[in-house]
């Protein structure tokens, strides 16, 4: 590992993204992710690369989409509502299976919203704003030092599986300032670019497309597209679990929303009550049989997100009515507070049993 | 043996056949880009982009890489390519939908920055592969299946001229306006794709030529009255020649 270092979770972001090799970012000014375009910019020049401000969102992923075509690694960034002109772009990237990074820190929504943190974009992110049949990776890191570590991971995942992978984070990780060290993964080599356009040397005409329109094609193509999203369900799941073996209850959140949990949990256990964290970090794939397991002994789960009942929905799909799952959600810019879940899994313990999802 | 040369399929045109419509000018201007690619030597180091529409097909169409994007979004993934390999020719192939409408705001930005992708724009003033409806190219008072009773500018807006539109960017080197109608003009036609290519080669600017292209099936004619159509109709609009050359060096 390298030096540590006190940085931004958007810079941090930036410069594993430089150290993973990308030397092409395309992207368009949003709040608040302006400091990693920033960065971009000015590590781009220093070290030989392309920094793009393209005339729209629309256009930078379609940028990233003829990069990507010609075998580099391409990233861009932006917030919610960037994120959504950019989910007809996604849409192709996924079907002509070209791999990329595309960071969302998220605000507040629906439309202009806000610019205050926000979880409102996890639905966006795991099934797919766009159109077809198809799925993203999301990494959701929880602090700084795993937005490092998750971006240069998200260049790997998105060449060994040729998709495109999302960073999911809001605003509180963007502008934090935390101790990062930029170290090497411990990855193994990745298959050979033998699709990539240009540099032909006598070899026949390659095409990078999404449309199959022959008879038959398109559905051996989604088809071939599952089997690949089914190895990445077998061999990506990532999660962590934070007091989980005697837990009772037992909070499910991901990234700025798992801070505050583990606050709660470190309370909790003070207070001698019987409190674990279960993290996903690989939002899809979804960690469902780990949270199955966990939901096999515990009392309740209660969901903490800054979002009105979205990942709420992927934890009862694991659990599969095994416990009761309560939802603590902030939406609109709120941050859940230490003390607000501590009475909500002081609540949960005392009264709990009762299988009804509310929202605060 | 002169003779049987010259109908040779370029090298850069694959061995498929099109499925242009009966009449459509498509079939030309394709074979002129794959003839001027061959000439000039750079088919293994040419990447085209496909758009959404009828000439979606030259996908299959081009003997060198080929990249389809969504539609209108060929000015981004060209620039995308160019950026990753700035040693090769990137070529765009777009309709007057793609371009003058959806993708506008992208081709005029690519333009501005002067990216160095050459843009074919075939200009056939009506959507083709959904059936005839009205496109911005769309002459007043023609008939489509959106403007049943003919373009009316009060309510549709006038035809676009792309090449003026874009002739005042400083980013824009080359830029042409030529047609299928006529072995002559087919023969001036390969000039200026030829020229703009090279603009792009000599690391000049943007180029665009926009070609006045036959619809026969949308158009509901037989292929001799479009080519009639587009000389008494759409070549008075909007004039043929060279709009902007000003930075050729060679």
């Amino acid at each position: 590992m390298g030096e540590r270092t006190l940085m931004k979770g958007n810079e941090a972001l930036g410069e594993a993204a430089v150290r993973a090799g990308c030397r092409f970012y395309f992207g368009y000014p949003i709040t608040p992710q302006n400091e990693l375009t920033a960065y971009m910019a000015k590590r781009m020049d220093e070290v030989g690369g392309v920094f793009l401000q393209s005339e729209s969102e629309v256009a930078a992923i379609n940028m990233i989409y003829g990069a990507s075509a010609a075998g580099v690694r391409a990233m861009t960034s932006s917030s919610g509502p960037g994120i959504s002109l950019m989910q007809e772009g996604i849409s192709y990237l996924a079907g002509a299976e070209l791999p990329c990074v595309i960071v969302n820190v998220m605000r507040g929504g629906p439309g202009l919203g806000n610019i205050a943190p926000s979880q409102g974009d996890y639905f966006q992110a795991t099934r797919g704003g766009g159109h077809g049949d198809y799925r993203t990776i999301v990494l959701a890191p929880y602090r700084v030092q795993e937005m490092a570590d998750l971006t240069t991971l998200a260049f790997y995942l998105a060449d060994k599986y040729r998709t495109p992978v999302v960073v999911l984070v809001d605003a509180v990780l963007g502008q934090m300032m935390e101790p990062v060290e930029f170290g090497e993964l411990d990855l193994p080599p990745l298959p050979p670019k033998d699709w990539t356009v240009g540099y032909m040397m006598g070899r026949p005409k390659r095409l990078v497309t999404s449309l199959h329109l022959a008879p038959g094609a398109l559905e051996r193509h989604n088809l071939h597209l599952k089997e690949k999203y089914e190895r990445i369900e077998s061999e990506e799941v990532r999660w962590e679990g934070v007091c989980l073996e005697d837990a009772e209850v037992v909070l499910v959140a991901y990234g700025t929303s798992a801070r505050v949990c583990l606050g709660a949990v470190r309370k909790g256990r003070r207070e001698g009550r019987k409190v674990g964290l279960f993290r996903p970090i690989t939002l899809w794939p979804f960690p469902w049989k780990a949270l199955r397991e966990v939901a096999e002994r515990v009392k309740a789960i209660l969901v903490v997100e800054m979002s009105l009942g979205q990942l709420v929905e992927d934890v009862r799909l694991a659990v599969e009515g095994r416990c009761p799952v309560h939802l603590l959600g902030r939406p609109g810019g709120g941050v859940p507070t230490v003390r607000e879940v501590s009475e909500r899994v002081g609540e949960t313990l005392d009264g709990g049993g009762d299988e009804v999802v509310e929202s605060l | 043996m002169k003779l049987l040369r010259a109908y040779e399929r370029p090298e850069s045109l694959a061995d498929v056949p099109f499925r242009y419509c009966p009449g459509c000018g498509h079939g030309i201007v394709t074979r002129l880009v794959a003839e001027v690619v061959d000439e000039l030597g750079i088919r293994e180091r040419t990447v085209g982009v496909a758009p959404v529409g009828c000439a979606v097909f030259v996908e299959e169409y081009f003997n060198f890489d080929m990249v389809g994007a969504a539609h209108g979004r060929v000015c981004p993934v060209a620039t995308g390519l160019k950026r990753a390999l700035p040693d090769h020719v990137i070529l765009g192939y777009q309709g007057d939908g793609g371009l003058a409408a959806i993708g506008l705001a992208e081709v005029v930005h690519a333009a501005n920055r002067g990216e160095r992708v050459t843009m074919i724009y075939v200009n056939n003033a009506v959507y083709g592969m959904t059936r005839g409806q009205m496109a911005p190219t769309t002459l007043l008072g023609q008939r489509t299946t959106t403007t049943p009773s003919g373009r009316e500018p009060r309510r549709d807006g006038f035809p676009l001229k792309v090449c003026e539109l874009l002739a005042g960017l400083e980013g824009v080197a080359y830029i042409a306006r030529g047609t299928v109608t006529s072995p002559k003009n087919v023969r001036t036609l390969k000039r200026y794709i030829e020229r703009a290519i090279r603009t792009q080669m000599e690391d000049e600017g943007f180029s665009l030529v926009e070609v006045l292209s036959p619809c026969p099936s949308n158009w509901h004619m037989k292929p001799l009255e479009a080519i009639a159509w587009v000389e008494e109709r759409m070549i008075p609009f909007y004039g043929l020649g060279e709009v902007k050359a000003c930075t050729q060096k060679s």
